[in-house]
């Protein structure tokens, strides 16, 4: 055997022992801890909630012009109440985040403290949002009047929805951290809240522009 | 930071969305990207509702201008709030957004598409009255 065939067999076997190795890590890597599997799967309910949005977007969008004689966006709108909306719940995104971090140090103060920020500046946009609603009802701008009505309050209705449902689970996993403390499943749990609540503003991002935004500059 | 240790944190484990990629965790440095995301986020709602109302700018345009606000700010988002990264540890994420991306894109764009076709192609309405009667 020559100099080069030794050389050449001992670069295969070399490549070979790397390839074996890389391979045995992935193997080990293959399985994902529970707190990954948990986040993608949730991670997967987002995205085919924000694709449920899109549809009452889309159906906004193709009858934004059907007033049937009724108000109109730009009658309605007060971007004065929107921007108090936008700001709490931009607010409170940042005081959810804030709140995962004291959890995961396990730090009380912080997490008690802005988990209760996140639910006050939730449930003001909730409250302003509601006497909106209430206010167009009592001009007879209910979702009755046209198609364009109908699908304003089932789009904003919507979002306003899934920021009540939000709200409730927001105490519930406070109540469950005061209970059972800072366990791993708990904090998974938190991790699916965060995620969702992250999620609603993207969709009011959205939604203040189309519909708001738009609605006015029109 | 090494090769190898970045290895270690790159290569095997996938990061639950939400989560920082680095496990070396650090608490300030955490609530830095947090405030990062608020000032950007902010500055584009500021421009937003700056633009829906001036007349600074060519008025046709203002519509795109919203558009192009809003994408960016939920990329903001979901950069510094979702911590959705373009890292090998957040493949798994960011395939699921683009699938997402992609459903959402085709309902909005593909109802708005038909839709005004379908307008367009309607009979106006005062000659079906005519042909009722």
């Amino acid at each position: 055997m020559s100099a080069f065939d030794a050389a050449v067999g001992q670069e295969v076997s070399n490549r070979l022992e790397r390839a074996q190795g890389h391979i045995a890590r992935h193997a080990a890597g293959a399985l994902a801890s529970k707190r990954i599997i948990a986040g993608y799967g949730f991670w997967i309910f987002l995205l085919s909630d924000i694709v449920m949005f899109s549809a009452f977007f889309a159906a906004y969008a193709v009858l934004v012009d059907a007033t049937a004689g009724g108000p109109s966006g730009q009658s309605l709108f007060n971007l004065g109440n929107v921007g108090i909306e936008t700001t709490c719940l931009l607010l409170s995104s940042f005081t959810c985040g804030l709140a995962s971090i004291g959890a995961r140090t396990h730090n009380g103060f912080w997490f008690y403290g802005a988990m209760a920020a996140t639910f006050i500046l939730g449930a003001t946009f909730v409250g302003i949002e509601i006497r909106e609603f209430t206010g167009m009802i009592a001009l007879g701008a209910g979702p009755t009047r046209s198609a364009f009505l109908s699908a304003f309050f089932t789009l904003v209705g919507c979002h306003g929805l899934h920021v009540t449902i939000g709200l409730l689970w927001l105490l519930t996993m406070m109540a469950q951290v005061f209970a059972k403390g800072y366990r791993a499943d708990i904090l998974r749990r938190l991790l699916c809240f965060s995620l969702f609540w992250h999620a609603l503003d993207i969709i009011w991002v959205g939604l203040f522009t189309m519909v708001y935004l738009m609605g006015v500059a029109q | 930071m090494s090769h190898t240790e970045q290895d270690k944190h790159s290569h095997y484990a996938d990061t639950a969305p939400g989560d920082e990629s680095l496990d070396g965790y650090e608490a300030a440095e955490d609530v830095g990207t947090y405030l990062i995301g608020l000032g950007l986020a902010t500055l584009l709602t500021l421009v937003s509702f700056f633009i829906s109302r001036t007349t600074l700018v060519w008025e046709p345009s203002i519509p795109v201008a919203l558009a192009v606000l809003a994408i960016a700010q939920m990329g903001v988002h979901l950069v510094f709030f979702l911590h959705i990264t373009t890292g090998p540890d957040n493949v798994n994420n960011v395939l699921a957004l683009a699938f997402g991306v992609l459903i959402v894109l085709l309902v909005i764009v593909g109802s708005l598409w038909i839709m005004a076709h379908m307008n367009h192609n309607m009979m106006p309405m005062d000659q079906i009255m005519q042909m009722q009667s």
